[in-house]
Order: structure tokens, then sequence, then C-alpha cells
């Protein structure tokens, strides 16, 4: 992900470039929390965005799969910090924590999760900034894992909280997709720190940054959760 | 006498300055898209994209490609509706560029109102078949799981992105040579937007 640019520059030369008549004293999210007119907009139309998105996704169109000699080496390392910032996780007391509507909210252990049928992917992974990577990922099917902790399927959003301060949230219909998996392992091996320890959301029908690592809490909500990167001015819906 | 017909209709005028909003927006922000993830040793300096930051830059992005695709497709119904397509860009052969070309190139082609001289059709036709692959190949960029027959159309996911490159490219350079020719001609600009008169056959006896 890109460092984080709020410095709040002179766009009056660029606005008249536009020809855009309105009176744009700053703009482009550079202040996420005092959104102008100008930001409105682009929020209004990248809401728009998101429900094309969603019209456009088919829940039978599967990410393309790559043999195993495609996937990228050294692994790509990606957050908002550097790598020795990643969060370390203590596997003895970590907990999957689930709220909202889910009818058996009982917090899970990591041998919990490895005791269920695992799914194996080799992917890409496409990040908004353009660049891509192959990867295997292996965990289980967030579809299936819904249905065993008796989720509301038919609520809107699934949302994810992350040891690092990260956060993320995705449409159903994405969720239940086939590839859509809470990874355990990348390339044959437990996950690392810098990789999204002990639990990650593995999601190759969306952009990288809906791929929420170091997860601690899964909600179902029909309430509308963003993203960190969203907050900031990405699209929600980050489809690919 | 009482009705001359301008130029420029209404509805091109309008549509051409959509056009220039929606394109400028479009290689602005892009090229600050293109500077998270250069694949070629150049990034485009700071001062000459929008958005500020990727977030933004995409933002942009995917608001004026609205604008571009509905008044892209408006242009296009028009232009074949009206027949303005096969009046004023067509025909077009390549002894007739040849020729045309070599006249402008000794500063001896005039500029006539109304009328595209056949280096003008060329350019013309060509940025408006730059315009429809720069949007095909930035739907490949954009959705290579979902348009992904698009997507194998041009290459998969990385030839998109250099298509939608050389796309943009080809259109910024006909950018420069537009408005290298509105600067050598300049009364063709208030035409633009007045609409401007065509010259009756009296007057252009008279010229």
């Amino acid at each position: 992900m890109p460092v984080l640019n709020l410095n709040r520059r002179n766009l009056l030369g660029r606005a008249l470039a536009l020809g855009a008549a309105t009176t744009l004293t700053g703009c482009d999210f550079d202040d996420p929390s005092h959104p102008d007119v100008v930001d409105r907009v682009l929020n209004a139309m990248s809401h728009w965005n998101d429900e094309v998105q969603a019209a456009l996704f088919n829940p039978h169109t599967l990410a393309p799969t790559f043999p195993a000699s495609a996937i990228t080496r050294p692994a790509r390392f990606n957050a908002f910090y550097d790598i020795d910032k990643a969060p370390q996780v203590d596997l003895a007391t970590w907990r999957l924590g689930l709220t909202g509507r889910i009818g058996n909210k009982q917090p899970w252990r990591i041998a919990q999760l490895r005791a269920l049928p695992q799914e194996s992917q080799i992917t890409r992974l496409i990040c908004v900034e353009g660049w891509r990577v192959v990867g295997q990922w292996s965990g289980v099917r967030l579809g299936d894992f819904l249905r065993r902790i008796n989720a509301d399927t038919k609520a809107r959003y699934v949302s994810f909280q992350c040891a690092d301060g990260y956060f993320e949230s995705i449409d159903m219909e994405s969720a239940l997709h086939p590839q859509t998996i809470l990874a355990l392992d990348f390339l044959g091996a437990p996950l690392t720190a810098p990789f999204g320890a002990p639990l990650r959301l593995r999601i190759p029908t969306k952009l990288g940054y809906k791929n929420a690592k170091s997860i601690v809490a899964l909600g179902v909500t029909n309430q509308f959760a963003s993203g960190y990167w969203e907050k900031q001015g990405y699209n929600w819906f980050g489809g690919s | 006498m009482v009705h001359r017909r301008p130029i420029h209709p209404l509805a091109l005028r309008v549509m051409h300055w959509l056009n220039a909003i929606a394109i400028v927006t479009l290689i602005g922000s892009g090229w600050e898209i293109y500077d998270a993830s250069p694949f070629l040793p150049f990034t485009f300096p700071q001062w000459a994209t929008i958005g500020q930051w990727l977030g933004g830059a995409i933002a942009w992005h995917l608001a004026a490609i609205w604008l571009l695709m509905l008044n892209g497709a408006l242009y296009l119904g028009w232009g074949l509706a009206t027949g303005h397509f096969r009046r004023k860009l067509l025909p077009l052969t390549p002894r007739a560029v040849l020729r045309d070309a070599i006249a402008a190139a000794r500063f001896h082609l005039p500029h006539r109102p109304g009328v595209y001289n056949a280096v003008q059709r060329l350019l013309y036709l060509g940025v408006i078949g730059l315009g429809v692959l720069a949007v095909l190949s930035g739907l490949a960029v954009w959705k290579p799981v979902q348009l992904w027959p698009l997507s194998d159309l041009f290459g998969g996911f990385f030839v998109s992105r250099v298509i939608h490159f050389i796309a943009m490219a080809g259109i910024a350079l006909f950018l420069v040579v537009h408005l290298l020719l509105v600067a050598l001609v300049p009364r063709v600009l208030p035409a633009m937007i007045t609409g401007g008169r065509l010259p009756t056959p009296e007057s252009e006896a008279a010229e």
C-alpha cells in the first residue's frame, strides 16, 4: 500500500485545468474527516461503482489459478508499516472472536480451524497499486465456516478486525465465493507474521487491500463497516 | 443569409468540451495511478497528476470514466445518426493523406472552415479508435477476473496495463498535435466555443 500522503496542496491550477467551475479549496480526500464538495462527488461516484461491481460480480466466475512454477519468489511483503512492525500474535492466547449475526459465537482456536477441511489455491493477488504476485494459500473456505457457525448468510457484510488495527469488510456474495478462504498456510507452511499470521482473508476476486491479515475478530452484519483504506478514499467493493 | 449554419453544431461543441474535461482528468489521474507501480523507467511529475495520492487518483479516474463513456457513446451515436462521420471524416484514402501531409509540411495546406483535410480525418478517426481501445483495455485492467474474456483478449492483466498505457500515449500525442494546430490557426478556437458561421458561397467567392 502507498505511504499515506495527506499533504494539502494548492489545487487551483489543477482545478482550472479541469475546467471545474466549483470552488475547490482542497480535494481528493486530503482530509477524510472533513469532506468537501469534491470529496462528496467522488464518494458518490465510488458508491455507484460499488453497485456496478456488485452487479458485475458473478458468484460462479473463478479467479485464474496458476501452476506452482508461477509462484512469486521471494514473496512480497506489503502493509501500511515496515516488515519489522508486523504484529506478533501469541497462538496460545489467540482466538478468533465472532460478533454480529452469528448463531454460535464461541471463539475459535487455531487448532480447531486446522481441524476443518482445508482448501488450497495458487492464485494471483493484484494490488491496487498495479503490481501482482502469485502465491499459494490454504485454509478454510469462508462460506463453509460461516455456515458452520450458523451465521446469517443473508446479511449484507462480513467484517474483519486485525491485530495491527487494520479492519476490512466485504459483501456477503463475495464472502460465499468458493475461492474466498480464511487462510492458515502460505506456501505450504503456517502463515508468518508479515504475511498475516495466524489467520488472514484470501479473496482472489478482490484487490489486495481487501485481503485482511492477522485477523482477530470476524463479524456478520447489515451495518456498513467500511475499511482501513476505504475510510481514506479507496473504493469499498475493490473487485477484481 | 438569415440563418448561416454554424461550423460546429451545438451538440458537437458540448460533447467536445465534456470530452476535453474527461480526457484531461483521466490522463492526469491515470499518471498518478501509473506512478504507484511504474513499469517503465520513469514516473510522471507530481504537479502533472490529478488526485494527490493513489486513492484520490483512482476516485477521479473511475468518476471521469463515466463522463467519457456516456459522452463518447452519445458522440458515436450522434455521429452515425446525423451522418457527421460520413460527411466530415470520410472518404479517407492513403493518397489523400500523403498529399495533404506534404502540403501541410510545406505550410501550403489551407484551412477551410467546416472541412477536414485528410490528415485531420486520419487523426480524428485514429483518436476515436484509441479512445475505444483505452476504454476496453481499461475495463480489462479494472476487472481481470469478472471480465476475463476481455482480459484474455488483451493478453492478461499486465499486457492490458501496457496497452492501456499505449492508448493513453497515443491520445496524449494527438492532444499535442491538436493544440499545436490550434496555436498555429487560432481562429479555429472561438468556433469551437460559439459555433462560428460557415462561409456562404458569396463570401467564399469574395475571399
